[in-house]
C-alpha cells in the first residue's frame, strides 16, 4: 500500500479554482520533486500536504491515517525563508526539535543535557558544530537552510515537506546542498517533497517528477480551470529522466 | 561638478561639532535674549540669567525645604517616578499580554482587535475628569492615565507585530509539535521583547506628558504639580530648572532601554 497518498484533490480560493483531480500515491522512502510554471499551484499542493490548509474536495493521507486539520510531527517542512527561529541559538534550534512537543516547550535537567548531546551529534552530522552558540542571522544563507533540514529532521517526521528549499541560494551553494540533502537521505531514508522551479534540481534528487499544469486553458479566462498533475517522470538512474514506469499523462493533446 | 549632497558624510570631529552645534545655538540665544530683558530690567523674571538657574538649581538639588525638612525636587522627582514606573510598567505587561492574544488567536482578534482601535480614538485627557471622580484624586487616577494614555497603542503595535512574524515560523513551529501555548511563550514572545522595549521607548513621551498633566490638575507632589505651582510666582528659574531635569530624566531612561535592548537581545543585531 502508498505511503501518501491523494485522492481526487481540489483546491479553489473563492471561486478561483487552483487544483483539480489531483491523485497521487507515493510509496515510503521515495524523494519526489514537483516541479512547474509560477502559480500552477505546486506550492499550494504543497500547503495541502502539510496540512497548512484543507482541500475543498479529496482528502490527503498519511500512512492511511486520517486526513490532518492542522500541521503537526507527522510532516517536517523547510521553507525557502524563515524556517528557523532566529532568537535561538543554532543548538537550540536543533533542540527545539525536540523539546517544542512538550507542555512548556523546553527541557531541564537530565533531559536537557541528553538533548544537548543528542544536537551536538546532529550538528557535527550537518557541519554546523563550529557554530553551535552563535544566532542564526550570523549564518550564510547555505548553513541556515542545513539547519533548518537538521532542526525538522530531529523532530523524527514521517515525511519531510520541502519548499523551495535553495531557491535563495547562490548556484555554488545550492550544489553542496544537493550533496548534503543525498547523503542526509541516504542515512535516513524519509519520504521527500520537494517543490522548486529548478527542472533540473527536481531531476537530480527526485526519484519521481511530478509536473503541475493546467490540462485544460480557456484563452479568454485564464483562471477558469486548475492545474493538476499531467506528467509524472521516473527520474531514478542518475537523474535521467529515463522512462522506466508508465508516464502517465492528462493533456489533451490536439487531434 | 561636486559630489551629491547625499553622498556627502562629516568626518568624526566635524559631526560631534554639528551634534553640540543646535544645543549651543539654542543655549546662547536663550542667553542673549535674557541679557537683553535683563538690561531693561534686573527684576524681570521672565528669562532669567544661566547664572541665576544655575544658582537656583543648586538650592533646589540640597537645600531641605524649610518646612518640611525634606529636598522638595528630590521628593517631586521620586513621586514622579514611581507613578510613571507603575503607569509604564502595567501597561507594557498588559500589552504584551493582550498583543500575543490578538496576535496569535483569530477568535480574539476578532473579539478585541476592533474594540482596541476605537479605545485609542478616546482623548486621554479628555476622560480625565471622569478618572479623578472614578478613581479619586490619589496615586490611582494619575497611575491609569498614564494607561489609558499609552495603553491602546502599545496593544496595536505588538498585536500588529506578532502578526509580522512570519507565517512560515509559526507554522515550522506546528511542525515540531509546539501547542498554541508552546508557540506563544517561545516563539512570539521572545520576538515580541525587543518590540516592546522600542514601543515602550516611543509611548515615553506620552506617558510624561499624561503624567505631566494629570499632576497638574490635582497632585501634592511631583514634578509637574511642582511647575504648575510655582507658575503663580513666575518664578521661571524653578520652573526652567524641573523642566531641563525631566527632559534629563527622560532621556536617560531612553538610553537605558536602548542599551538593554541592545545587551538583551544580541539575536536582533546578529548579522554578517
Amino acid at each position: 500500500m502508498s505511503f501518501v497518498t491523494a485522492e481526487n484533490v481540489f483546491q479553489s480560493y473563492g471561486n478561483r479554482p487552483i487544483l483539480e483531480r489531483v491523485n497521487l500515491a507515493v510509496d515510503e522512502g521515495a524523494f519526489v520533486s514537483i516541479v512547474g510554471a509560477s502559480g500552477c499551484g505546486k506550492s499550494t499542493f504543497l500547503r495541502l500536504l502539510l496540512a497548512q490548509e484543507q482541500p475543498t474536495r479529496g482528502e490527503i493521507r498519511i500512512a492511511g491515517a486520517p486526513p490532518a486539520a492542522e500541521p503537526g510531527l507527522d510532516r517536517g517542512v523547510v521553507f525557502q525563508k524563515y524556517s528557523v527561529f532566529p532568537h535561538m541559538s543554532v543548538r537550540d534550534n536543533i533542540i527545539a526539535g525536540e523539546s517544542f512537543r512538550t507542555v512548556t516547550g523546553v527541557f531541564r535537567g537530565a533531559q536537557k543535557a541528553a538533548a544537548r548531546e543528542r544536537a551536538q551529534a546532529t550538528l557535527a552530522r550537518i557541519g554546523l558544530d563550529h557554530v553551535a552558540d552563535h544566532y542564526p542571522a550570523t549564518l550564510s544563507g547555505g548553513m541556515q537552510q542545513r539547519l533548518a533540514i537538521g532542526q525538522a529532521l530531529a523532530a523524527k517526521p514521517r515525511i519531510l515537506l520541502l519548499d523551495e528549499p535553495f531557491g535563495a541560494l547562490d548556484p555554488g551553494t545550492r550544489l553542496s546542498m544537493h550533496d548534503f540533502l543525498t547523503e542526509l537521505r541516504r542515512e535516513t531514508a524519509m519520504t521527500v517533497f520537494m517543490v522548486t522551479h529548478d527542472l533540473e534540481e527536481g531531476f537530480k534528487l527526485g526519484d519521481r517528477v511530478l509536473v503541475f499544469d493546467k490540462p485544460r486553458w480557456d484563452p479568454t479566462e485564464p483562471d477558469a480551470f486548475g492545474a493538476t498533475i499531467t506528467y509524472d517522470f521516473d527520474a531514478r538512474d542518475g537523474g535521467i529522466p529515463f522512462q522506466r514506469s508508465e508516464e502517465h499523462t492528462y493533456v489533451r493533446r490536439p487531434a | 561638478m561636486g559630489m551629491r549632497l547625499i553622498n556627502r558624510q562629516p568626518g568624526v570631529a566635524l559631526k560631534t561639532a554639528l551634534t553640540i552645534l543646535p544645543f549651543l545655538v539654542a543655549f546662547i540665544a536663550y542667553w542673549i535674549g535674557s541679557e537683553i530683558r535683563l538690561a531693561e530690567n534686573p527684576s524681570d523674571k521672565l528669562l532669567p540669567s544661566p547664572a541665576r538657574i544655575a544658582a537656583t538649581a543648586e538650592r533646589l538639588f540640597t537645600e531641605p525645604d524649610r518646612r518640611s525638612d525634606r529636598i522638595l525636587l528630590w521628593h517631586d522627582t521620586g513621586a514622579s517616578l514611581m507613578r510613571l514606573a507603575l503607569g509604564v510598567g502595567i501597561s507594557a505587561v498588559l500589552a504584551t499580554l493582550v498583543g500575543l492574544l490578538i496576535g496569535l488567536l483569530p477568535h480574539m482578534r476578532a473579539t478585541l482587535a476592533g474594540f482596541v482601535a476605537v479605545l485609542s480614538m478616546i482623548p486621554p485627557l479628555a476622560i480625565l475628569p471622569i478618572l479623578f471622580i472614578v478613581f479619586g484624586l490619589g496615586e490611582l487616577s494619575k497611575v491609569v492615565l498614564i494607561i489609558v494614555g499609552i495603553l491602546p497603542f502599545l496593544i496595536r503595535d505588538l498585536s500588529q507585530r506578532v502578526l509580522d512574524i512570519p507565517r512560515e515560523m509559526i507554522v515550522k513551529a506546528e511542525t515540531l509539535g509546539a501547542s498554541s501555548l508552546v508557540i506563544a511563550l517561545r516563539v512570539a514572545l521572545p520576538q515580541l521583547l525587543p518590540r516592546l522595549i522600542q514601543s515602550v521607548r516611543l509611548s515615553l513621551g506620552p506617558a510624561w506628558l499624561f503624567l505631566i498633566a494629570a499632576e497638574a490638575i490635582a497632585s501634592e507632589v511631583g514634578l509637574g504639580y511642582r511647575i504648575f505651582l510655582v507658575r503663580r510666582f513666575l518664578a521661571m528659574d524653578v520652573i526652567l530648572t524641573y523642566v531641563l531635569w525631566i527632559t534629563l530624566l527622560a532621556f536617560l531612561m531612553d538610553l537605558a532601554l536602548r542599551t538593554l535592548s541592545r545587551k538583551a537581545f544580541p539575536w536582533t543585531e546578529a548579522s554578517l
